[in-house]
């Protein structure tokens, strides 16, 4: 299957959680939060939400601005 | 001394509120803006560079939310839409923080704020638990109508972002703050200290700045300019000057004379 992650398409295996997905990102120890199809995904919950072919995730991040 | 500032029954000492765009890396970030003694700090919110930026530091590592009261805004939004979900982003990034400040642009050219966009999305940040330090323009009757949806302190621009042309409209902003019963903190448009003085001078709560720390050649010195000027301007405002008058006044007394 595939998924949109920041809006690049990639290919992702089945049957995963968020949590699994981020984990192969290496992400740990980062600050970041996850949209899973424009709804917030709460960091309490990724382990309990599975992907589906065509979800459009969004990790974002703080950066500078004014 | 004179009294805190208060918004949204959130104390600060200082006046001075910075951005964190433009440095020449995060460390001169860092550098900057302990200079300027600013508690509040503002940041953007963008997509990760997943592949790229997993070993390079965050600003959060820089800036760290213990130490400062962090401000994260929708800069670069065009819609409510997208400036409500920026906010809730936000919050979820920063375990459930409500403080944030909305800007919604209007136009790439002069990033003056879209008024209809800004006070929809205003309704619906308060209504969703959101303390929304609102980016505005400087017309007194849109900036009553923001405090009047429940925004906890309006920022009217002195000058386009980024612009550095100094207060343009004193008058406005008198208007503005004499009419606000929430703070009034200048967000944009500051050059250099002498105008973040005279906002504070017309009576402003505070001023939020970025480029001109960040743009100045030194930023470091730059940035404890600006937190002087916010405390001397202050000081100014509350000490009430001097009437102007069209002639001379002699300083030295004129009697005793023995020439």
């Amino acid at each position: 299957m595939q998924i949109i992650l920041n809006g690049q398409a990639q290919p992702l295996d089945t049957g995963l959680s968020l949590q699994d997905f981020i984990l192969s990102l290496g992400l740990e120890n980062k600050r970041y939060a996850v949209e899973l199809n424009q709804s917030i995904v709460p960091r309490s919950r990724y382990l309990e939400t599975p992907l589906a072919d065509g979800d459009q995730i969004e990790i974002i991040h703080a950066v500078g601005g004014g | 001394m004179s009294a805190p500032l208060v918004i949204a029954g959130h104390t600060f000492e200082s006046r001075l509120m910075v951005g964190t765009g433009k440095y020449k890396d995060l460390a001169q970030t860092q550098a900057a803006i302990s200079a300027s003694g600013a508690q509040i700090v503002t940041f953007a919110l963008r997509r990760m560079n997943i592949g790229q930026e997993e070993n390079q530091p965050n600003l959060l590592d820089f800036i760290s939310p213990q130490t400062y009261t962090l401000l994260p805004n929708t800069a670069g939004c065009y819609t409510a839409e997208d400036a409500v979900r920026t906010c809730q982003i936000a919050r979820e990034l920063l375990d459930g923080h409500n403080f944030v400040k909305l800007e919604i642009l209007g136009d790439t050219k002069t990033l003056f704020p879209n008024i209809v966009e800004t006070l929809k999305a205003a309704e619906r940040l308060v209504h969703d638990a959101f303390e929304v330090l609102v980016y505005t323009t400087d017309d007194p009757i849109t900036a009553k109508q923001l405090e009047e949806i429940g925004c906890c302190a309006i920022m009217p621009l002195a000058a386009p972002i980024g612009s550095g042309l100094g207060i343009q409209n004193r008058y406005s902003l008198r208007f503005i703050i004499e009419n606000a019963r929430v703070p009034v903190i200048v967000d944009a448009g500051v050059g250099t200290a002498s105008d973040a003085a005279i906002a504070m001078e017309l009576g402003c709560d505070g001023v939020l700045m970025n480029t001109a720390i960040a743009e100045a050649k030194d930023p470091i010195l730059m940035a404890r300019a600006m937190g002087l000027a916010i405390e001397a301007g202050r000081h100014a405002y509350l000490a009430g000057r001097m009437p102007k008058r069209p002639y001379a006044s002699a300083s030295s007394t004129t009697e005793g004379y023995f020439f």
